[in-house]
């Protein structure tokens, strides 16, 4: 059932430290004696999903939401779920081999699953999902288009098959394939309506929709249906929508409520841990998730690269980012592949990037240099972020106080998302804090995220770069592994030295404190995967 | 009286479209588009999406069109329907409004249990301890943010609880009507509505005292103890009355205050009121949502005034309307 993909020998020793830290964090589910029946309570870390279309959202708020009524075509595997390469079949029967030199994937689809209202489930709107999410007809939005580049066609030849055809063999398909955003609708809504499933939930998951409270919460009831056989063990769930950290962890605190999935800073840990003892247990993870300090290149000075390399110089992760991982949500230094990850840098290969220099003060020297040969000694200019607390305030004051030391005068800009967005598509900023949050640990579809906006509509540095697109377009369809790392370094220094177009700081950390009645559960490095929470039961 | 209520009502008519007319270009400059909020958390956004949303609701029609058909629905009753959930806006509002509305009845009744009896007692002993006492409690009132009340009576009744019981506890977090199940209801918004109601009587008690304390020197409070009367008949249907009159204006005020401006007590309490709605609806840009909340909110106003009014006459006979 498990994928092997030529990368995955490569993979092995990140596998199994990532699977030998879920092991310690928490127990197989199998290893336990399983207890059926209870409605789980966790809160939701937000006021409400923009929608509960998962095809065309890329928040939280909405897969928190909604992950338990869908099904999807393959998904991480729920026991393992710090795992980048351990796949498992949700709707399909057998993780498929490629062919045709990896480029077509053949899956069979599971017989007798019933969507909700218990028409019967098949190939064909397995297909027409699929289909809807790679290539959306006109006038219809689909959050992973662009992440979905290598796919050429989805073809269901009979009701039990799908075919995915791609337009070059790549290791980041299947990855990507477990997105877990991309919840299977039916054909005849999805044809008739595709924003039906923007307000409404018709899915074939573990649980089915019993009613939704805009702001307030969202219940389900388990699917007897369901197809994984004696799944889900919860008899329901209910989920409370609560925009205030302080609410959350009283909520943990009180019993009103297990579990958040979304993480933790480590005071608030530290607070549970302290007023509840064993009867919390922490799960902690490295988080596919960074911010990114990004200058404007089509505001002056931000297009002379002597600007941006000493922004990048003054800045020192090794100091900051133990010294930050005690008040906010990060951890890890990290260049722009998430670290541990097989293509990640080394420390001895990040210390040679611009930014990540072992000797600050020689770093902070070369910074005023620099500055002064730009004529840009002084500079003052807005760093531009999101009305978030964790870990985005707490990063941008960081970052703000590391250039005072090279002479730049920052102030910051909060925003409330909506008009940050804004901001951030028209070009009215000059610095901003971004982020890269993903689902999948799949570092040659992440990286993506610094591609000029012509290829990746996410990126807002306004500039543009051949030189980058080729690098990345050769990196994509490199299928050995021991070459792919090498154009991922080359890509990497591109971006992150030669550049710089934009300024890493240290990767978040995921905490996730709950009940410790609550089992089966195991953290992921993305707030985004294992959550149809067909897997948790409650030991009450 | 009645010719006056209609009148009042008429005269409300130009003020409810003027809020109409401010709320509806304020919302339209701030920055932004709610097709782009709608349609953009994937990132990439599809030119043909955002105009087929455009036309969805209407946005692509002139403003003037837009403004016309909002008061033509207004004045029909018609709230529409809310840009970002595809809800009536008139549902939207319902689920909502009980629980601002209870909060905002209980809180009323918690500030004007505690404040008349204490500003009338503050006034009626002004400068000894027990006035000082009563000031103290009140300044106190007014110079504490009520949220930070909120998340502190939640420690303490998380303590306190931890500590008697040996086991934290605080109140339910996910709301139920009071028809459905009262206790749990009333375990929900008791605090809420105390910690509201708390700075809510430190206003009161403050007018009521200073209210108090200029009519016991008038004139006829003299005269009406030289008659021998007894002190609290004096106090009660000749103090008392007269003095009530600021402290009506300033509760119905507050009221009507209450009904939508309970934003970060909701957050607090995480409680689903209309305060968290309206932030909800600006912060997505939902106009027909945000102008339906601001009419609400006006209309409060204009109701809860004309109420005061009437209120006068009954407190003060002398008061007739023409």
């Amino acid at each position: 059932m498990k994928n092997r993909t030529g990368w995955l020998a490569a993979s092995l020793s990140f596998a199994l430290s990532t699977a030998l830290a879920a092991a310690l964090t928490a127990a197989p589910a199998a290893a336990e004696n399983i207890k059926r029946g209870g409605i789980l309570t966790y809160m939701i870390p937000a006021d409400a999903p923009p929608s509960l279309d998962g095809h065309k959202e890329n928040t939280y708020a909405t897969l928190h939401a909604t992950a338990p009524f869908y099904s999807t075509l393959i998904a991480i595997n729920p026991d393992n779920p710090s795992s980048s390469t351990d796949f498992v079949c949700d709707l399909c029967t057998e993780m498929p081999k490629a062919t045709d030199d990896g480029k077509t994937y053949t899956f069979k689809i599971r017989k007798g699953v019933k969507f909700h209202d218990g028409t019967p489930l098949t190939a064909a709107d397995v297909a027409t999902s699929w289909q809807y999410i790679v290539h959306p007809p006109k006038g219809v939005s689909s959050a992973r288009e662009s992440y979905m580049v290598m796919v050429d066609t989805v073809e269901n030849p009979d009701p039990e098959t799908v075919v995915f055809k791609l337009k070059f063999a790549t290791s980041a398909f299947l990855p990507a394939l477990a997105d877990p955003f991309a919840y299977i609708y039916k054909k005849e809504t999805l044809e008739k309506d595709p924003t039906w499933y923007e307000k409404n939930i018709l899915g074939s998951g573990p649980f089915k929709f019993v009613a939704y409270e805009t702001g307030q919460s969202i219940k389900g009831v388990r699917n007897p249906d369901y197809y994984h056989e004696g799944q889900p063990y919860l008899d329901g769930f209910t989920a409370i929508f609560a925009a205030k950290q302080s609410v959350r962890v009283d909520a943990i605190r009180a019993d009103r409520a297990a579990t958040e999935f979304r993480g933790m800073p480590p005071s608030a840990r530290d607070e549970l841990v302290k007023e509840l003892g064993d009867k919390i247990t922490v799960q902690t993870s490295d988080w596919n998730c960074v911010n990114l300090l990004t200058p404007n290149q089509k505001k002056k000075p931000f297009d002379d690269v002597r600007v941006r390399r000493a922004m990048a110089l003054a800045i020192d992760p090794w100091k900051g980012a133990p010294a930050l991982s005690k008040i906010a949500t990060v951890h890890t230094v990290g260049g722009l592949v998430f670290p541990g990850s097989p293509l990640a840098a080394t420390k001895e290969e990040l210390q040679k990037i611009v930014g990540f220099g072992p000797d600050i003060e020689k770093s902070r020297a070369e910074a005023k240099k620099l500055l002064e040969e730009a004529g840009a000694t002084g500079l003052k200019f807005e760093l531009m972020n999101r009305n978030v607390d964790q870990p985005y305030k707490f990063v941008a004051t960081w970052a703000i106080d590391e250039w005072s030391k090279i002479g730049l005068k920052v102030t910051q800009r909060v925003l409330p998302t909506g008009p940050f967005y804004d901001a951030l598509r028209s070009g009215s900023f000059e610095v901003a804090v971004e982020f890269n949050c993903q689902n999948m640990v799949n570092p040659l579809l992440d990286v993506a995220k610094v591609l000029p906006r012509s290829v990746y509509p996410e990126n807002y540095g306004g500039y543009e770069d051949p030189k980058l697109i080729e690098i990345y377009n050769s990196m994509l369809r490199e299928t050995d592994p021991a070459k792919q790392r090498a154009k991922m370094r080359e890509f990497e220094t591109y971006a992150l030295d030669t550049q710089v177009d934009t300024i890493m700081t240290p990767w978040w950390s995921r905490i996730i404190t709950h009940r410790s009645y609550m089992k089966g559960w195991k953290i992921s490095p993305s707030h985004y995967l294992n959550l149809n929470l067909a897997n948790i039961w409650l030991d009450k | 009286m009645y010719r006056y209520i209609l009148n009042r009502l008429l005269l409300s008519i130009p003020t409810l479209i003027g809020a109409a007319a401010l709320v509806f270009i304020l919302m339209r400059l701030i920055p932004g588009d709610i097709c782009v909020v709608r349609l953009g958390s994937g990132g990439s956004i599809n030119p043909t999406a955002v105009a087929n949303c455009h036309a969805q609701l209407g946005l692509d029609r002139s403003l003037v069109l837009q403004f016309f058909d909002f008061i033509a629905g207004f004045a029909r009753g018609d709230f529409g329907t809310s840009m970002w959930s595809g809800k009536p806006v008139s549902q939207e509002i319902a689920t909502r409004i009980p629980v601002s509305l209870e909060i905002a009845l209980l809180a009323t009744l918690v500030a004007v249990l505690i404040a008349i009896p204490l500003g009338t007692i503050s006034a009626l002993h002004q400068n000894s301890w027990l006035d000082h006492i009563v000031r103290t409690v009140a300044i106190a009132g007014i110079a504490t943010p009520s949220f930070w009340l909120g998340i502190m009576s939640i420690l303490v009744v998380l303590e306190v609880s931890h500590l008697a019981f040996g086991a934290p506890w605080m109140p339910p977090i996910d709301y139920v009507s009071l028809w459905d199940d009262p206790l749990r209801n009333l375990s929900i918004v008791i605090l809420p509505a105390i910690t509201i109601g708390y700075r809510y009587s430190a206003v009161t008690m403050r007018m009521t005292r200073s209210a108090m304390l200029e009519v016991l020197r008038e004139d006829y409070i003299r005269t009406a103890r030289a008659k021998g009367l007894f002190e609290h008949i004096v106090v009660n249907r000749h103090a008392l009355q007269n003095a009530l009159l600021p402290v009506v204006t300033l509760i119905g005020i507050e009221f009507a205050f209450l009904i939508g401006g309970l934003v970060v007590t909701e957050q607090v309490f995480n409680l689903n009121g209309i305060g968290r709605l309206f932030v909800l609806a600006v912060q997505n840009q939902d106009y027909t949502l945000t102008q339906a909340l601001v009419m609400l909110t006006v209309a409060i106003f204009v109701v809860t005034n004309l109420a005061v009014d009437v209120l006068y006459a009954w407190l003060d006979p002398r008061i007739r309307f023409g």
